[in-house]
């Protein structure tokens, strides 16, 4: 197991996006030699790491070096070939896969939002375990998420920035305590990606969240995370403060 | 005029066989001639065809004098049959086997063994048999749209299907709308056939009677009888085929299985 941090990443955040976070010490996650194997090929290889309360790690490496494939375990989209995944210290296998998928929230790389209005896509979740939420709580998980007054457009209609924030609400309507978000910019332009991307620092605080996001932008992570890991053929090579360890990762060749 | 020359009816029934091939060739060397090279699956397809379908008549003559059990017997096999072809046709579907049994068996099994007990089948193998294996043959096209349709509905929205489960739903409540359109789209040319019944086409039952000698209306309103069967059939076929299909492309853990 990985040692908790002992301070923050940033003690001092002098960026507005710098999460101060101090993490609270405790595990939020838990991934014990996690590994998945697809006809013979290991995509996520024995990958144990922790992830303390209201921490966010950034999930680094080389494109296809595993970094979506672990994250999807973590809500249990794939299932682990061997390892599990703890939440709160309980095997997630123990816990139903649809609380489980509430309690984990994962935002993905394309917003995939379902034919209708704004409001039919933050309806959907809470739909789905009985409850019908107002339309002022509709309002107020689209004010989080800077879209006041988008409740009844219809989905076609919106940009590519405004979709992810749709999916970004939607995603929220479970009150997640872990959010899991697989490169949410990396589809948008550089406009839309700045602003979604101080969106999604603002709620993580807010919500005292617990994050990993995976990413292909250094910078991205530095100014989101608290500490990074850095995959490479399926495998964790690399875990520490974002900083630390991606200073190292540009020395080197 | 070949029946001026042949009088024995199996000689009549190889020498009409020998003119349609003629007029098959005939064809195949007409697509040839644009480029179309399809004459070693056209030459097996007549040869297979014919042997396939004159054994099953050789076979017919004894089975049509036998008893009704028999008859269950040589439906069940047609049966089990047409599920392994479809299984052939939707080879991605996770258990396609099983799936294609339930569908076939459920829409064909029910069809035949309530109309037969009403009386609209006559339950003497003559009847029984053909009739029957119409509607399996049916229920077996149908079965296949279904599950297609399906799994390129899935196929091309894992995506959504992926999102929807993330947000913690029911993978049932998910693939509701592939659900109906699968099963909406292998039920559409039942319907055509129902709707165009007579003023497109004479259905070869219709026919068949008519040659042989039935009254034209009565032939006419069994082969409403025999189109509404059909569609019955597939209608049972489709639900079942895809609702079994449903529970199958998701783990117990409820993930997605089928993806591109």
């Amino acid at each position: 197991m990985n040692a908790p941090p002992g301070r923050p990443a940033h003690p001092d955040p002098a960026e507005g996006a710098t999460l101060p976070g101090q993490p609270d010490h405790a595990v939020k996650i838990r991934t014990q030699r996690l590994s998945r194997v697809v006809k013979g090929v290991a995509i996520v290889n024995d990958v144990s790491v922790d992830v303390f309360h209201q921490e966010v790690m950034a999930v680094v490496g080389p494109s296809g070096a595993g970094k979506t494939s672990f994250l999807r375990l973590i809500n249990r989209l794939d299932e682990p070939t061997r390892g599990t995944v703890f939440l709160d210290g309980v095997d997630y296998r123990t816990i139903p896969p649809r609380v489980l998928r509430r309690r984990v929230g994962m935002v993905m790389q394309f917003p995939y939002l379902f034919p209708g209005t704004v409001a039919d896509n933050i309806r959907f979740a809470p739909l789905q375990r009985g409850e019908e939420i107002s339309d002022e709580e509709i309002d107020r998980l689209l004010a989080q998420v800077d879209l006041p007054g988008y409740r009844e457009r219809e989905v076609s209609q919106l940009s590519g920035g405004e979709a992810q924030r749709v999916s970004l609400a939607r995603t929220l309507a479970n009150s997640p305590e872990v959010l899991l978000l697989d490169e949410p910019t990396s589809a948008l332009d550089d406009k839309a990606k700045a602003s979604v991307e101080a969106l999604i620092v603002r709620i993580i605080r807010e919500q005292k969240l617990t994050c990993l996001i995976v990413t292909h932008d250094n910078a991205q992570a530095l100014r989101m995370a608290n500490r990074a890991m850095v995959m490479e053929k399926g495998r964790l090579v690399k875990v520490g403060p974002v900083q630390e360890v991606l200073d190292a990762e540009s020395v080197l060749p | 005029m070949l029946n001026q020359f042949f009088r024995e009816p199996i000689t009549l029934g190889l020498a009409q066989a020998a003119a349609v091939t003629l007029l098959s060739l005939g064809v195949m060397f007409l697509a040839r001639r644009q480029n179309i090279h399809l004459e070693r699956e056209i030459l097996v397809a007549l040869a297979r065809g014919f042997v396939q379908v004159v054994a099953v008549g050789a076979v017919l003559v004894f089975v049509l004098q036998g008893p009704w059990a028999l008859g269950l017997l040589v439906l069940t096999a047609m049966l089990v049959a047409a599920a392994f072809t479809a299984r052939r046709r939707v080879t991605t579907i996770p258990q396609a086997l099983t799936v294609a049994l339930l569908g076939i068996g459920a829409g064909a099994g029910t069809v035949i063994l309530t109309m037969t007990w009403l009386g609209v089948i006559d339950p003497a193998l003559t009847s029984l048999i053909p009739v029957g294996s119409m509607i399996i043959a049916n229920a077996m096209n149908t079965c296949t749209l279904a599950l297609e349709r399906f799994r390129a509905e899935i196929e091309s929205h894992t995506g959504l299907i992926e999102a929807g489960l993330a947000l913690g739903a029911d993978p049932r409540a998910i693939v509701r709308p592939y659900v109906q359109a699968a099963v909406q789209a292998s039920m559409i040319p039942r319907i055509d056939s129902l709707r165009s019944l007579g003023i497109v086409w004479i259905p070869g039952l219709m026919a068949g009677m008519i040659l042989s000698g039935t009254d034209p209306v009565y032939a006419a309103i069994y082969q409403f009888v025999i189109i509404a069967m059909i569609f019955a059939t597939s209608g049972i076929t489709a639900l079942v085929s895809v609702l079994a299909v449903r529970g199958r492309i998701f783990t117990p853990a409820e993930q997605l299985i089928l993806r591109p």
